[in-house]
């Protein structure tokens, strides 16, 4: 299952709650402000590299790029734009979005 | 208000930019409050400390890249831009990495500050 992820890391506990819930071998993408998560140095960056050896995690190449934030993602997360995000739903059975 | 008298604003920003509307909106504001030459200071604190992350490029989502606005504030008079401490710590940041001069200050003096205004803005 493709779980999508919208909301920062500190304002929301979306990311936590996807993070618990998800089946190991699943797919995680952060999209909008969830990709403050994938970036080196931040709080939130030990529970990402943590997550990274149970599921693949993507984030949205041009959100990141929107923040300034491009040149900080973690290692091992890896990028995809507007297309990878339509294959990733298409190759999935399925979508959880946590809004 | 009555005219001549100055009153001290301030506005708030705790928003990511561009995840929602906040941030620009608070922009928009303070360009407004500005023509009437109040005493305006602008606070980052939380994930609004992301606003001043330079580097924006929103040609990928479609969206207008508001950052130059925050390097034209100085044209405005508005030169007091204070940014929390430990947000830009919680998120791997310091001030090399803004867009403009400010101040960083503890989130205690924030509130300190807060306590001084005649008026608080919140985004």
């Amino acid at each position: 299952m493709l779980h999508i992820v919208n909301k920062s890391p500190f304002q929301s506990t979306t990311l936590d709650s996807c993070l618990a819930t998800a089946r190991p071998d699943g797919s995680i993408l952060l999209i909008e402000d969830a990709v403050y998560a994938a970036t080196r140095g931040s709080a939130a960056a030990a529970r990402l590299e943590q997550a990274l050896g149970k599921f693949k995690i993507y984030v949205l190449t041009p959100d990141l790029e929107a923040r300034g934030i491009a040149g900080s993602v973690i290692d091992g997360v890896r990028l995809v734009d507007y297309a990878g995000f339509v294959d990733l739903v298409a190759e999935h059975k399925g979508c959880q979005s946590w809004l | 208000m009555s005219e001549g008298t100055i009153k001290k604003f301030m506005y708030v920003n705790r928003k990511a930019p561009y995840g929602t509307i906040y941030a620009l909106e608070s922009l928009e504001v303070v360009l407004i409050a500005a023509a009437f030459d109040q005493d305006v200071s602008l606070v980052f604190m939380d994930d609004g400390v992301y606003q001043l992350r330079k580097g924006h490029q929103t040609k990928g989502i479609e969206v207008k890249n508001f950052q130059p606005t925050y390097r034209a504030l100085e044209d405005y008079d508005i030169t007091r831009l204070y940014v929390e401490r430990e947000a830009l710590q919680a998120r791997g940041l310091t001030a090399d990495d803004l867009c403009v001069p400010v101040e960083v200050l503890e989130r205690a003096e924030i509130g300190r500050l807060m306590e001084q205004q005649d008026v608080v803005f919140s985004f």
